[in-house]
């Protein structure tokens, strides 16, 4: 996960230069950019880990209340920022049952709002991408001989562009949202002007209150671009093929 | 209930578990000697007016201790501070901050600096309350005129005055030109700007947003010689490591130490944006004010 960030990083340095002649610091907004991936990427990272298995279970097995499960999982993609939001916020408070482990106003607390955002994102599209698979790749993989980690991997293989639209749909959803990570992380920088839970929404949100909407629009335009930008990489991992 | 949280716990730790391999990757390149961080809550306009990155950056340098700044309306910063989240609170409403004291949440409360309200609108003026020296009289104007008044709505301490003023003009503020934005000065500036309208609004917020603006000040508040009701007084409560343990009290006692001596206060005394100055430190006083450390109506024979 580190080396992933971090090998974007040098990504996001390579077109500051068209940035550092607005009207706030290098620093600021190198540090922002970086708060912004680490705490996506990783959110969808651990989304992504927890996804896969829950869409193969349920798109592979018949049980009693899978359509329950299904529509569960679907409401969940629309789940409000907000409010999962507020329930982060209740469980790492210092009252919560996370309390102990201060992770209030930290990146942390951050990664776990957007990972509760991004989960059913990536559970679904991939459940529906997994669940097109026709019963006869898995029937063969079986007849093959294949253990059953052998037919998974079969399956997310047939099925691998529609589950990495469902990951960059979760991506999309966890970089672009302002409410949770505003509420738990704090919106902070230091006094120098480097972010420490600040994101791009969050600046911007912030920036905008402030009245500095052509800053706010420059910040906006780096969000776009930083996920054209990952959009791109993961198409271009993936073949092309979406 | 008690499913529900063990629920929670569940979850929770599953995840906790699972990020813990990626955590405390961020936090090692800071090297404060303590390695330690003070989590301040405050107001969006002492955080919007910069004054905060300017008094945070003089503390670092002298105790190498990172502050980490939330800003908030000040009735969910003390309510951060209620919970344990914050380790010291600065406001400016003293109702609340009394309330705060009183439930035991707070400690060593400090009178820390101000500066004043004052009622701002459009060119045309269509309540015609331009240069009042009354602002019960203005607000009651704006009623009865029905113009476009912008509340805060958020509990926030410019909210907190704005009801008492409304309360003193008699007037039960409702209808469609009473809006309730929710928001944090900066927007609602913005909205008054945009509607147009009136608003109340702290000197410090509008004076550094005013570049961005048309509208202006119409009533004065006390630093120009209005009216005593608009003053605008900033506080600074510890939260009490009594009732939460984990509250970093001494750094915060080191804070509010720094913030209130000759050093922090000429920080805030120097702090100018367009060459105004935003906010007036009185903190330091040869003569004691043994009112600022407890509720103000509180007396010696309370239990």
């Amino acid at each position: 996960m580190i080396e992933l960030v971090s090998s974007l990083v040098p990504i996001a340095d390579s077109f500051t230069p068209f940035i550092v002649d607005f009207p706030f610091e290098r620093n600021y907004v190198e540090s922002i950019i970086y708060v912004s991936l680490y705490v996506s990427l990783t959110a969808v990272l651990i989304s992504t880990l927890v996804s896969l298995p829950i869409a193969m279970l349920v798109g592979f097995s018949e049980f009693p209340g899978k359509g329950f499960v299904v529509a569960l999982i679907n409401t969940g993609m629309g789940f409000p920022s907000v409010v999962v939001g507020l329930v982060v916020l209740f469980t790492v408070s210092n009252e919560g049952p996370l309390g102990t482990f201060d992770l209030m106003f930290t990146t942390e607390a951050m990664i776990m709002s957007q990972f509760v955002l991004a989960t059913p994102v990536i559970t679904g599209v991939s459940l529906a991408a997994v669940s097109s698979i026709e019963d006869g790749v898995r029937d063969a993989a079986y007849a093959m001989g294949g253990t059953r980690l052998d037919v998974a991997l079969v399956i997310i293989k047939e099925a691998r562009y529609g589950i990495m639209t469902g990951i960059l749909a979760g991506l999309g959803r966890a970089i672009s949202e302002v409410g949770s990570v505003l509420i738990v992380g704090g919106n902070i920088a230091s006094s120098d002007g480097t972010s420490v839970t600040r994101t791009l929404t969050t600046a911007i949100q912030l920036e905008a209150r402030q009245g500095r909407f052509e800053t706010a629009l420059i910040l906006g335009a780096i969000l776009v671009t930083l996920v054209l930008l990952v959009n791109g990489i993961v198409l271009r991992l993936g073949g092309g093929r979406v | 209930m008690i499913q529900r949280r063990e629920f929670l716990v569940a979850t929770a730790g599953g995840m906790t578990a699972a990020l813990a391999g990626c955590t405390a990757d961020d936090e090692g390149e800071n090297a404060e000697i303590l390695d330690e961080t003070l989590t301040l809550t405050t107001t969006t306009s002492t955080y919007d007016t910069g004054l905060l990155d300017e008094v945070n950056a003089a503390f670092e340098d002298r105790y190498g201790v990172a502050v980490e700044a939330v800003a908030q309306g000040t009735g969910a910063a003390l309510e951060t501070g209620r919970s344990g989240d914050s380790d010291v609170v600065m406001v400016h409403a003293r109702s609340l901050e009394d309330e705060f004291i009183r439930d035991g949440y707070g400690v060593n409360r400090r009178d820390l600096m101000f500066n004043d309200f004052i009622v701002v609108g459009p060119e045309d003026d269509p309540a015609e309350i331009d240069g009042m020296d009354d602002v019960t009289e203005a607000f009651q104007a704006i009623a009865e005129t029905e113009s476009t008044f912008i509340s805060r709505g958020d509990e926030s301490g410019t909210h907190t005055k704005e009801l008492a003023i409304w309360d003193e003009a008699g007037i039960e503020p409702s209808g469609e030109w009473y809006r309730e934005a929710g928001s944090g000065m900066g927007e609602v500036l913005n909205q008054a700007n945009q509607t147009p309208g009136y608003t109340l609004a702290d000197r410090g917020t509008f004076i550094s947003q005013q570049s961005e603006l048309d509208i202006s000040i119409r009533v004065e508040g006390p630093i120009e010689r209005g009216p005593d009701l608009l003053a605008n007084p900033y506080g600074i409560v510890a939260v009490n490591p009594g009732v939460h343990e984990n509250a970093n009290y001494d750094l915060a006692m080191s804070y509010i130490g720094f913030i209130t001596s000759r050093e922090g206060q000429e920080i805030i005394e120097e702090y100018t944006v367009e060459g105004e100055q935003l906010f007036f430190p009185e903190a330091v006083s040869e003569n004691p004010n043994f009112q600022q450390y407890v509720p103000e109506d509180w007396t010696p024979d309370e239990e």
